[in-house]
């Protein structure tokens, strides 16, 4: 029989004396690398003008605004559904292959993406970032998941709240980095603006941050347990100690239940967020405000990145008080505030409470960021930690779904509101009584969550299975 | 800190603290950068 490679499963289980604190900077390498993704909105002004050379003052052959934002909703639906299918191959080879695979695709797809830019071609940039790309985020972003869950059992929640603040992470260095990358490049003469020297850049920056969680990752040993764990000590019926395959999770209405929550959340969260410049600067423009007073676009920059600030703490705060709370409370508590929230939104904008507004907006997404953290712990509660990262997985559909239904809704309900003559808060006003109307639904999903029938479970020991060793 | 309890077949495999503040020094460093970033960015709301 060949030897077994350093990246598989089996070379992979932590000896005895490994200390389970490694893993999270492992997977926060990867996650903090694939959050990216939320910064690509750097590259859209000057990939619009590669051909005049001028941002501000684009050529007719140029890129449009609405090409280039395809690039994104490629990679965010490749992310859902590389997450999917690939979530089963994850769980049999192990993390330590799946990081590997995550950063050959991430990176190669800046590699190709640079190509694609130097010859203007932009099929080519789609193929790269967002196909090959958005398969490296889906793997990327499930890989660690089952990992962290198994090394705490105690704390699922401040484990996974922890890789996945990363992802909310990740955007904040890649942001300013890129800037520096292009500035750089542009300085240096390198053509088209800098983005494709830059594309290169990040591939291998990239490629080298991930591997170090690559080499850190372990998985325990089949028997490993933390020193004095006590299995669901709280005894609630929606913490399982059986364990239910992929396959048999998604005949369940549980799963479902679970997609709807998701779905809900990231739906609302996102009619904020894609809003979020344009949206304080209408409300709360001098028109209103009084001259000299109103929101300008540097500070509602600043309010853009405030809200990446909540939606990073939040994803740590809340997925770790779900270890204490429960996770159904939790979400009960992202919805029934949230609802409360997103009512009172359009009228602090006509009250015009600057400050309160985003006090509201800034709770409201750090729910949105707590609501993909909580998830994974979610899952492991009631699916047990068998395939929980496949299930995880194919969960994420539901975030895709969402990357394409929020901007929809949110653009749509916006515009009409405006062509029926509204300005100002009023114009946002259906959006957010929407969004609250879409966390009702979110809310009796959640409520409707109980534990997964015994008939569902696995039977016989499953983790040599998964291991594979 | 919890380590592990178990038998395994696999090595033994001391971590030091060195090798623990390394390791989140190493994705810390960078978190700490954007985040300080973001932070500046987010303060002009309130100039």
């Amino acid at each position: 029989m060949a030897e077994a490679s350093l990246l598989d499963r089996s070379r992979t289980i932590a000896g005895p004396g490994y200390n389970r604190w490694l893993i999270p900077p492992a997977a926060l390498a990867i996650h903090l690398a694939i959050g990216q993704a939320y910064a690509f909105s750097v590259f859209k002004k000057p990939l619009g003008a590669l051909l005049s050379g001028d941002p501000n003052a684009p050529a007719p052959a140029d890129w449009t605004p609405a090409q280039l934002g395809i690039i994104f909703s490629i990679a965010i639906v490749l992310l859902g559904l590389s997450a999917a299918i690939f979530g089963k191959w994850l769980e049999r080879v192990g993390p330590r292959k799946a990081m590997m695979a995550s950063a050959l695709c991430f990176a190669g797809g800046f590699f190709i993406a640079s190509l694609g830019v130097h010859l203007h071609n932009l099929w080519i940039v789609y193929f790269g970032y967002g196909v090959v790309g958005g398969i490296g985020l889906g793997i990327g972003y499930i890989s660690p998941v089952s990992t962290l869950i198994k090394w705490f059992p105690d704390r699922r929640g401040v484990a996974t709240g922890m890789a996945i603040m990363g992802f909310g992470g990740g955007a904040m260095i890649a942001s300013p980095l890129s800037v520096a990358l292009m500035d750089h490049f542009k300085a240096s003469g390198t053509g088209s603006l800098g983005v494709a020297a830059t594309f290169l850049a990040l591939g291998v920056i990239y490629l080298i941050f991930m591997q170090f969680g690559v080499w850190t990752i372990r998985v325990p040993a089949d028997d490993w347990a933390p020193a004095g764990y006590v299995p669901n000590p709280q005894h609630s019926a929606l913490i399982t100690s059986n364990n239910v395959s992929a396959d048999n999770a998604l005949k369940t209405p549980q799963f479902w239940l679970l997609w709807v929550v998701l779905l809900t959340n990231v739906t609302a969260g996102i009619g904020v967020l894609e809003t979020a410049s344009p949206l304080i600067q209408d409300t709360f423009s001098e028109k209103y405000m009084g001259a000299g007073r109103g929101v300008t676009a540097a500070a509602a920059a600043g309010f853009v990145g405030l809200l990446s600030l909540f939606n990073l703490l939040g994803r740590f705060f809340w997925s770790s008080a779900s270890d204490k709370l429960g996770r159904k409370t939790t979400y009960g508590i992202y919805f029934g505030l949230g609802i409360v929230l997103y009512a009172l939104i359009p009228t602090l904008g006509n009250t015009l409470q600057l400050t309160l507004y985003v006090v509201v907006a800034c709770v409201i997404i750090s729910m949105y960021g707590g609501g993909f953290a909580t998830i994974p712990a979610y899952l492991s509660d009631l699916f047990g930690k068998y395939q929980v990262g496949a299930i995880h997985g194919r969960l994420l559909t539901a975030w895709s779904t969402a990357g394409v239904l929020g901007p929809l809704i949110v653009n749509f309900l916006h515009e009409s509101r405006k062509a029926e003559g509204f300005t100002g808060a009023a114009a946002y006003q259906t959006v957010f009584y929407t969004m609250a109307g879409l966390l009702v639904v979110g809310l009796l999903a959640n409520f409707a969550v109980t534990a997964v029938n015994d008939r569902y479970n696995e039977k016989g020991p499953v983790e040599a299975e998964a291991g594979g060793h | 800190m919890n380590q592990p309890s178990a038998t395994s077949s696999a090595a033994p495999e001391n971590s030091s603290s060195g090798a623990l503040f390394l390791a989140w020094a190493f994705v810390g460093i960078p978190l700490i950068w954007g985040v300080s970033q973001t932070f500046v960015k987010a303060l002009t709301l309130f100039q």
